[in-house]
């Protein structure tokens, strides 16, 4: 594992007219799986594209691998692996024909059928890309990412959309690169993703990052005190509340979805299902459960839905 | 879905190809793909050969002196070139643009310039190929072409030049749709405005305006030479240097990416 961070931004500002995008954001990404977690509009896409190149930034500073990716991008580029969240290929191309021509590119590609088998895209070769399904056009542009051995690769959202299978083949090629030393910064909405592939999480909101660590850092704390129920949307959350012990406190974290933190024993349980019972609310999927990112990632990034 | 583990095939190592491998791998696909559309050879081959074929049998439109052929093939070889340099590379690279093709490659190892290099050599090859089949398809209708070749492949280069800066320019800052709509306009009005089957006297007044459009100067100069055996046409070379220049400038300062 090399010493020297693989992507380092410092106090990183980009503004679209009038619209901050990133707000300062300072993040460090070292070897291995980084997962940068945000809701939608976090600034997660413009930050990984500022480390691909793409952008300039209005302030701060960008290097990966070491390199300044504007001003040493011819540099840097074929040691890096790209995959856009979504396009970038011929739509008149065949699947195969495009990550042939993407091997091409580079001076010790993988081997291109085997890739393409490996990701579950051998039996559709011969399609052209506006054919391929959108599970099928996310694996052929993880595998253009991935064809030209380099050192790292920025995934944009992965497996956006994708069934389980393919979000299981597309797991596993992550952490094979990882333990074949190719480090990996990707963006996620899956607080799973997250917990499953990454030796480290940064979370981004409102264009800066508001938490880093590994998942286990981040889910410390409050584990054993969390119960959880769901019922339906606006449940007087004052009045169970006031049912509850003193040191208690009970949300809904999302539209019918609830959570109480305090003293979790029977008691509580039972004060909580007979207030259920006196308002008439059904406690589905009732449960205690362990602290996970997506608790962290919402205390952290608040609960209101954004657009 | 087979899955590996701890293989060891993605080990790093990074490089580019070199240079000449990638513009010719680049080339190569630019070039498959264009044969490959339907609407793109509707356009580059379809079109100029039907309009040669049945101007030059059928006797529509006036066109003076002499076998028609002789008068129609130097504007349809005008036509050929506006066909590919400007509205099906206009067309094909705004849709690219627009898909992220573009932005794709743009984080690939292949560098900005050697990408637009292969553009234009594709071009240029898909150029030969409408020059073989319709310079055929003329000689089969009784096509007899004098001048100088030195003058008409500099009329070809310059007259590429021109009509790609035009393109690249439409592509680069237009939505796809309206460069799909614009293009395709724009070659109508050139086709029927810009002396390939019409004679450009038929327009009056308007013909020394309509003389100084790109394709005006490619049908004129290539029909100077071909059908008259004039030396090198400087007017219609220079007009077409003009064009290039300013169109290749504008499209180099304000295409975007994506």
């Amino acid at each position: 594992m090399r010493s020297e961070p693989v992507v380092q931004v410092r106090d990183l500002v980009k503004r679209y007219g009038t619209k901050t995008a990133v707000n300062g954001l300072v993040l460090t990404a070292e070897a291995g799986v980084t997962a940068v977690l945000g809701p939608n509009g976090a600034g997660k896409t413009t930050t990984i594209e500022t480390c691909e190149g793409y952008r300039k930034p209005d302030s701060g500073t960008v290097r990966v691998l070491g390199l300044d990716p504007v001003r040493q991008s011819a540099e840097l580029r074929p040691r890096v692996g790209v995959m856009l969240q979504s396009g970038g290929v011929y739509s008149g191309a065949r699947a195969d024909e495009m990550l042939r021509h993407v091997a091409k590119l580079h001076a010790h590609p993988l081997d291109v059928d085997a890739l393409m088998e490996r990701l579950g895209l051998g039996s559709c070769g011969r399609t052209s890309y506006r054919r391929l399904s959108g599970g099928q056009q996310q694996r052929l542009a993880l595998a253009m990412a991935v064809v030209g051995r380099p050192e790292l690769v920025f995934l944009d959202e992965p497996t956006a959309g994708l069934d389980p299978q393919a979000r299981r083949a597309t797991w596993d090629l992550v952490r094979d690169l990882r333990t074949d030393g190719v480090s990996v910064i990707l963006t996620t909405h899956y607080m799973e993703e997250a917990e499953q592939l990454a030796d480290d999480v940064a979370v981004i909101d409102a264009g800066r990052v508001i938490a880093q660590g590994s998942p286990e850092e981040l889910c410390k704390g409050g584990a054993e005190n969390t119960l959880r129920f769901t019922g339906r949307p606006g449940l007087d959350v004052g009045s169970l509340l006031k049912a509850l012990p003193a040191d208690s406190t009970a949300a809904e974290l999302t539209p019918g979805s609830y959570r109480v933190v305090g003293k979790v024993n029977p008691q509580l349980l039972a004060t909580v299902t007979s207030w259920c019972a006196q308002h008439g609310v059904m406690p589905d999927r009732i449960s205690v459960e362990r602290h996970t990112l997506e608790d962290v990632f919402l205390e952290l990034t608040g609960r209101e839905l954004r657009s | 879905m087979t899955t590996a583990t701890g293989t060891g095939v993605h080990v790093p190592e990074p490089g580019a190809a070199p240079l000449p491998r990638m513009i010719a791998a680049q080339a190569a696909l630019e070039t498959r793909m264009l044969l490959r559309n339907g609407e793109q050879l509707l356009l580059t081959v379809v079109i100029p050969t039907l309009l040669l074929v049945l101007f030059s049998s059928v006797d529509i439109v006036d066109t003076g002196k002499g076998k028609s052929v002789d008068f129609l093939a130097p504007g349809i070889l005008a036509l050929a070139v506006m066909s590919t340099a400007f509205t099906g590379q206009a067309i094909a690279t705004g849709f690219e643009r627009r898909y992220g093709v573009l932005k794709r490659l743009a984080a690939s190892p292949l560098p900005r310039w050697a990408l637009m290099a292969a553009k234009t050599a594709s071009v240029l090859v898909t150029e030969a190929l409408q020059v073989i089949l319709l310079t055929m398809s003329a000689f089969a209708l009784g096509w007899s072409p004098h001048g100088n070749p030195l003058a008409v492949l500099l009329l070809l280069i310059l007259g590429t030049a021109a009509f790609s800066g035009l393109g690249l320019l439409m592509a680069g800052t237009l939505k796809a749709e309206a460069t799909l709509a614009g293009a395709n306009l724009v070659f109508l009005l050139l086709l029927v405005g810009g002396g390939v089957i019409v004679p450009l006297d038929k327009f009056g007044g308007a013909r020394h305006t309509l003389d100084l459009l790109p394709i005006s100067a490619l049908s004129g100069g290539l029909r100077d030479v071909l059908q008259h055996g004039a030396a090198m046409p400087w007017g219609d070379l220079g007009i077409l240097a003009v064009w290039a220049v300013v169109a290749l400038g504008a499209a180099g300062k304000f295409f975007r990416w994506e």
